[in-house]
């Protein structure tokens, strides 16, 4: 075996407990990281799916003839904000007034003519459901000849759209924070096992070692115990996950896991931040003239 | 040709000397001996010669590498051509005496199939072949030092520096180290022993220099006692 990797397993064998301190360390501190990406993606995922419900709704003048309403959609469809418009007939809208309003279907039966218009409904593309493009869009609809009236619930657009806008900021910040509390925790655990190590390299130096031999076994342990760790907070990070969504009531939609872009991501910042703070901590133990 | 060559060396520590005005030269093959009382500079000096320590001012030569002017990237090489041994010997306590040995060799790039060889024939020279699977915790302290000298000789450096060798050791065991360092001299390498010593030093007729408060004082070689201050 290369030395390289024999000392790196020999730090890992020579000192077990320290070692699976560190793990565990790294692994805490990630899996901190892990809860709050998990509930900062799921509350993106929350905010977009009600976003895809921002929809508005052109109501045509009553007895416009179905080849106009036609016309006026495919007017609308060429839009670049707009994804799909759908025409809803009046005979549509009251059907489906019906099966929704339970509570007025005797009224509705009553009813000696259908008081609802015929509407075409405007679902927009993804990125373009701020309020600014929304009311656009909406006011362009009412310079449609065929159009009465145009709604979009705008109060409610507004709100969602500050909602996202504060919980970027709010998730910006706390994210960073735990981020560089991870890191700091990660770089003091990898010092602390390399000081036990302080003798080691000294002893290295004397016997004219050059730094790249010295550096490379605690380097790859490092890294290995970044990995390690991060491996370890993804499984429980999964475990969180698991216990949430088996006890937790469902709101808007169904909880997500992390992506798998993020969870590379985030096992490889593990390691890399292993990588880095033994290359720091190292390197402390490295200056050409002063070993004691 | 001199393995060491010291001029006009000055070493401070904030406003303490440690060092002042040293000159001399270590001729090869030789078995020098710097005697003199805790602090008077023996240690420091140790230091600057193996490349622990950079000097305030003067010029020192080992082994054809200029110490006062070292680059970074030499460091190494030219430690590679001093054995250093200490008082504490700085031994590894999980490592075993062939493998404290074979990390010198690993540390210089020798090839794996070489090692085993070579650690088996500096430990016969300190005589310790047949505990070379023993760890240091499981040695006399002379033992220890004898596994420190074999790590120190195992890359075969022209030049030993050995600080206090003795300062751990009983008389028995100071006896065999100071005859071992003799019979390494012997072989072709120059040795260069710090003690605070002095019967030792007597005993054992080697070229002394003697140091005070961070001067040298006299040297053997121009006549007993003679006085450089």
């Amino acid at each position: 075996m290369r030395p390289v990797i024999r000392e790196c397993m020999l730090g890992f064998t020579r000192a077990p407990l320290l070692s699976t301190l560190s793990i565990s360390t790294i692994a805490f501190s990630l899996f901190t990281l892990g809860l709050f990406g998990l509930v900062a993606v799921n509350l993106r995922h929350a905010l977009t799916a009600l976003e895809n419900r921002v929809e508005i709704v052109a109501y045509l003048l009553r007895g416009t003839p179905i080849e106009a309403a036609m016309i006026a959609a495919e007017d609308v469809t060429a839009f670049p904000e707009v994804a799909r418009v759908t025409y809803v007939p009046a005979d549509s809208a009251l059907a489906r007034a019906q099966a929704e309003m339970s509570e007025f279907r005797e009224a509705f039966r009553d009813l000696q003519v259908n008081p609802l218009p015929a509407s075409l409904e405007v679902a927009l593309h993804p990125g373009q459901r701020d309020p600014e493009t929304v009311a656009a869009v909406a006011e362009r609809l009412r310079g449609i000849g065929v159009v009465e009236d145009v709604r979009f619930g705008e109060e409610w657009v507004a709100g969602l759209a500050r909602l996202r806008r504060i919980a970027g900021l709010v998730g910006g910040v706390i994210g960073l924070a735990f981020a560089g509390v991870a890191l700091v925790i990660i770089a003091t655990t990898i010092r602390m096992a390399l000081l036990q190590r302080s003798r080691e390299i000294a002893i290295l130096r004397l016997v004219g070692a050059t730094d790249g031999f010295i550096r490379a076994p605690y380097l790859l342990e490092g890294a290995l115990k970044g990995l390690l760790g991060g491996v370890l907070a993804l499984l429980l990070t999964w475990a969180a996950f698991a216990l949430v969504r088996g006890g937790a009531p469902e709101v808007v939609v169904a909880p997500i896991f992390l992506p798998p872009v993020i969870i590379a991501a985030g096992i490889a910042a593990g390691t890399l931040l292993g990588f880095l703070a033994s290359l720091v901590s190292v390197g402390r133990h490295l200056r050409p003239m002063g070993v004691r | 040709m001199s393995e060491i060559r010291v001029e006009r060396l000055r070493k401070e520590f904030g406003s303490v000397v440690a060092l002042d005005d040293v000159d001399f030269a270590f001729p090869e093959g030789m078995v020098t001996c710097l005697l003199g009382p805790s602090g008077c500079g023996k240690t420091t000096l140790m230091r600057i010669v193996a490349g622990l320590e950079r000097p305030t001012r003067g010029e020192v030569r080992v082994a054809g590498f200029a110490v006062n002017d070292l680059r970074n990237r030499d460091v190494p090489r030219l430690r590679r051509r001093i054995g250093i041994v200490f008082q504490d010997f700085r031994l590894l306590e999980d490592r075993t005496a062939e493998e404290n040995v074979a990390l010198a060799l690993e540390a210089t790039g020798m090839r794996a199939d070489q090692i085993p060889a070579r650690v088996l024939k500096v430990l016969s020279q300190v005589g310790l072949s047949t505990k070379s699977r023993s760890y240091p915790r499981e040695l006399s302290g002379g033992e220890q030092q004898r596994v420190a000298i074999a790590r120190a000789l195992a890359n075969d450096p022209p030049l030993l520096l050995a600080d206090e060798p003795t300062g751990n050791l009983d008389e028995k065991a100071t006896r065999a180290v100071v005859q071992l360092l003799r019979d390494i001299n012997a072989s072709g390498t120059s040795v260069v022993m710090a003690t605070h010593d002095a019967a030792l030093v007597r005993e054992s007729s080697f070229r002394t220099l003697e140091m005070k408060q961070g001067r040298l004082v006299s040297d053997s070689a121009r006549g007993a006692g003679e006085d450089l201050a």
